[in-house]
């Protein structure tokens, strides 16, 4: 096993337009988890396609180790490159049962009688399916349909596994028991994961490494705290946590990391010319006196806490948490402890 | 670029070549050597002497006329049933629909020979009632008028299936919404009903007279008997004459056939541009209309049209295979199965038709479904831009009417074929191909539905198994397309063992099929033989369609075709 790279990978399709993927390089550490998170039509479907040998890159190189997989002159089909993909529709052949789908990439590889039978069962255990293995996909439900996939990837020791949003079809709680098996996959097969998905609070529980595409480019890879902690630039902040990002007078603003002293210091400096995006996260804005004015306008309950919604003097709106009950209309006097300047 | 694009694709690289090899050979070769022939016989004196010739236009003339006539029969016959079965709250649709649908499917021939022994002084049937007209007084359906009816009847289906779509896609909120805008039920019927549906009428009624342009059983046995010839059936003499110039003039005439067939085509693809059956389905399967104490009359208006068209002459027809002879009246002690005995065990010109139409379209069916799977699977996964035009240039040579097809295949195989220099003009051979051209398009349709539902990832789930495009064929996508694959099998034996159009021209002694042998036994006057095979033939019919009838709700929709 070995790490995948890409290299400067770009992928234009036919019916034009402007580039699906558009220059982009990332590596994979060997038994990494990398989620592969943005919004819809950002391209991240296209990066895991072109990892799979589905497309043909336009430009720039897919390698696994120092093998190349993919160019835009060659590649190797997706049926020689070892890999497995659980796919959003689960891709369950609706003709085999259950043992049949697992055991099949072990039928194509040659595998027969005993050693397959083993291998399948060892698979169907790990997914805790073992009593389903004569079943057919269609008698079983959606999150057990998604764990005879995953026992399909699991049944090969593939290289690598991608996993194309399958928690999309899954009610709430089945992606919570889900996400646990995911998990669990992971730590016991020692395979490189990656895991597309638009859900940034699957991506951040999952992945040991985050990246974040918007339109085709690569915006920002890191780990799930420091993407938290540390987004770059107005996309990835506003894709990252429920922070809201305001237009802030910069001029005096010298650290990244601003708290309410330097804030307030740099709305006295101002100019009125140059302004940097903050980002403020809920919990960072504290109700308080002697803070500035905002007024409430809309407040949503959560049971432990008041979710609320603020507008500023000068029209820009902010998130924030609050404790006792307040009022639409109400003006509160706000602090903001610490933000992140993008 | 090319060998990178083919690497990125999940088809083999000789895919795309098997494609176009077989394409050219099935649609491009045959057609583009008609209208080459066409072309440079409009440019000699030959076309001159041939549209000069009288008869020609009074062909022309007599095919219009028909199939005008015969397309208004079949717009009011399959238009008014459309409108009653699919707008109104009668009972037993799917009985009356199945029945309605009869007629497509049995041969023409059969179709003018069962009317023959319903109408006239020599009907057994009617003579067994005692109603038949007087011996010498004229058949009247020897006639311009009888032939556009009998047309109308078998077409009539047609126009049924394409305003029955159209009436199932109808919104049913734009109905509901005019009935709360306080329309009464004849407003809806008159203001949103018919002018909604009128694409569907148009484009039946346009499939409709193409349809009469390109056939060949009911004016041969109509027409000819009182010298009324249309186009195919001129063609048909023209070859039974065989003279020096008969290639050019019958290529002429072809393309004529052709002419107007691809109006009537272009008509039908204006109207329905941009619609799509595949979705169709879903809306409006519940009556729109209530008839209350006006239902019972419009189920036996909708059973009377069953009886006249289906019930009597098919009766007809098992009366005309029990009487002994030609013109003998029929009852408990004259009725004898003397018929089916001969065509069964002792005539050896039907028995060897019987193995010729069953070897011939079992062949054809199974060979053409290889064919089928490999082309199908190209033209729904391949993003290249010739697709959509491979795909066209599958449709053509079946939405030509058959007799132009073979007279293209003639003008391919007359010569021995270059470089191995043996004939198979004259063999059973030539027929096998025509059938693989001519249905190659039956054979497809379902293929391709059944491809287009199937989902992509189910294929490159295996890709990634490991499984390359041989074992994935087999593994995986053909075991998930198998129900619609059947339904292409069964579909193209059942089109295929009734076809005379094409046999008609190319059958030599020793290779007929059922039906040649159906009209040449007609035309040699054993008409009690002739009906006997009729209703062997309608039975078959009949058990093919029950068989798809069943499999279709395990069937991607629009696969058997009298189903919408």
């Amino acid at each position: 096993m070995a790490k995948l790279i890409l290299n400067r990978l770009s992928k234009t399709f036919e019916t034009g337009g402007r580039p699906a993927v558009n220059d982009v390089s990332l590596e994979v550490r060997d038994g990494g988890f990398l989620a592969l998170l943005g919004p819809s039509g950002c391209g991240k479907t296209t990066v895991l396609r072109m990892i799979a040998g589905f497309e043909q890159p336009t430009d720039g190189s897919i390698l696994l180790g120092d093998r190349v997989l993919a160019d835009a002159s060659e590649m190797v089909a997706p049926e020689h490159r070892n890999m497995a993909m659980v796919f959003q529709s689960y891709a369950l052949w609706p003709h085999m049962s259950v043992a049949d789908n697992v055991g099949y990439p072990l039928k194509v590889r040659g595998i027969s009688g005993e050693k397959r039978a083993k291998k399948v069962k060892e698979a169907l255990n790990a997914v805790r399916l073992e009593a389903y293995a004569d079943r057919r996909p269609a008698d079983l439900s959606g999150g057990q349909r998604q764990r005879v996939a995953l026992a399909r990837c699991l049944v090969t020791e593939p290289d690598v596994v991608l996993l194309d949003e399958p928690l999309a079809n899954l009610d709430r709680h089945l992606r919570q028991e889900m996400e646990e098996t995911f998990r669990e996959f992971h730590a016991r097969s020692g395979a490189t994961m990656i895991y597309v998905t638009h859900d940034q609070a699957e991506a951040m529980a999952l992945a040991t490494d985050v990246a974040v595409m918007s339109e085709g480019k690569l915006l920002q890879v890191a780990s799930p705290q420091e993407i938290y902690a540390r987004p770059e630039g107005r996309l990835v902040g506003g894709l990252v946590g429920q922070g809201a990002i305001l237009k802030w007078p910069a001029a005096p603003l010298p650290n990244r990391l601003v708290d309410w002293e330097m804030l307030q210091q740099s709305l006295s400096h101002t100019n009125g010319q140059d302004c940097a995006d903050i980002l403020v996260r809920p919990q960072d804005v504290e109700i308080a006196a002697e803070g500035m004015l905002a007024t409430v306008t809309s407040v949503l309950f959560e049971g432990e806490r008041y979710a609320l919604k603020l507008a500023l003097g000068d029209e820009q709106n902010l998130r924030a948490f609050s404790r006792q009950p307040v009022q639409v209309g109400d003006k509160v006097s706000i602090i903001i402890r610490s933000a992140w300047r993008l | 670029m090319f060998r990178s694009q083919n690497r990125g694709n999940s088809q083999p690289r000789w895919l795309f070549s098997f494609v176009i090899v077989v394409i050219f050979f099935l649609s491009v070769l045959p057609l583009g050597r008609l209208a080459m022939t066409g072309f440079s016989s409009l440019f000699d004196g030959g076309a001159r002497a041939l549209l000069s010739d009288p008869v020609v236009w009074q062909a022309v003339y007599d095919t219009l006329t028909t199939s005008f006539l015969g397309m208004i029969a079949a717009v009011i016959l399959g238009g008014g049933f459309a409108l009653l079965l699919t707008l109104f709250n009668v009972r037993g649709k799917t009985a009356l629909g199945f029945l309605f649908m009869l007629p497509t499917m049995i041969p023409p021939q059969v179709t003018a020979l069962s009317w023959i022994g319903m109408t006239g002084p020599s009907s057994a049937l009617l003579k067994a009632i005692g109603l038949a007209p007087p011996m010498g007084s004229p058949q009247p359906l020897y006639s311009i008028g009888g032939i556009a009816l009998l047309y109308g009847v078998q077409n009539a289906p047609l126009v049924f299936l394409s305003l029955r779509a159209g009436l199932l896609a109808l919104p049913r909120d734009g109905v509901e919404a005019a009935r709360l805008s306080g329309a009464s039920s004849w407003q809806v019927l008159k203001d949103i009903i018919l002018p909604l549906s009128l694409p569907g009428f148009v484009a039946g009624a346009a499939i409709a007279f193409v349809s009469c342009v390109g056939n060949f059983g009911i004016p041969a046995i109509l027409g000819i008997p009182a010298s009324i010839y249309t186009l195919p059936t001129l063609i048909y003499t023209k070859f039974a004459a065989f003279g020096p110039g008969t290639f050019a003039d019958v290529s002429l005439l072809s393309g004529l056939i052709a002419i107007l067939s691809v109006i009537g085509l272009t008509v039908e693809e204006r109207v329905l541009r941009g619609r799509d059956y595949r979705v169709i389905g879903l809306s409006g399967q519940v009556a729109m209309f209530k008839l209350g104490h006006w239902r019972l009359l419009g189920e036996l208006v909708l059973w009377l049209a069953i009886f006249i068209t289906l019930v009597m002459p098919l009766t007809a027809l098992v009366a005309s295979s029990l009487a002994p002879a030609y013109g003998v009246p029929l009852n408990a002690s004259t009725a004898t199965l003397d018929a089916y005995r001969e065509v069964l065990f002792k005539q050896t010109i039907t028995r060897t038709a019987f193995f010729n139409s069953v070897t011939l379209s079992l062949t054809t069916a199974i060979g053409l479904l290889v064919v089928t799977v490999l082309t199908g699977y190209y033209l729904v996964r391949s993003k290249s831009r010739l697709a959509p035009v491979l795909s066209a240039l599958a449709e053509i040579p079946y939405a030509l009417p058959g007799i132009v097809l073979a007279v293209a295949l003639i003008l391919v195989f007359a010569a021995p074929i270059p470089i191995i220099g043996i004939s198979i003009y004259g063999t059973i051979w030539i027929i096998l191909v025509a059938y693989f051209s001519s249905f190659f398009a039956v054979s497809l349709k379902p293929v391709v539905s059944a491809f287009r539902q199937l989902d992509p990832s189910l294929e490159e789930a295996a890709r990634l198994s490991g499984a390359g495009f041989g074992r994935r064929l087999i593994d995986i996508v053909v075991p998930l397309v198998a129900p619609a694959a059947g339904a292409s099998v069964i579909l193209v034996f059942l089109i295929a063992c009734n076809e005379l159009t094409v046999s008609a021209i190319l059958w030599s002694a020793g290779t007929q099929t059922l039906g040649v042998a159906i009209y040449n036994l007609d035309d040699s006057g054993s008409f009690n033989l002739a009906a006997a095979l009729s209703v062997l033939v309608v039975i078959m019919v009949i058990a093919m369609m029950l068989v798809l009838e069943l499999m279709a709700k395990r069937l991607p929709k629009g696969v058997v075709p009298w189903r919408s």
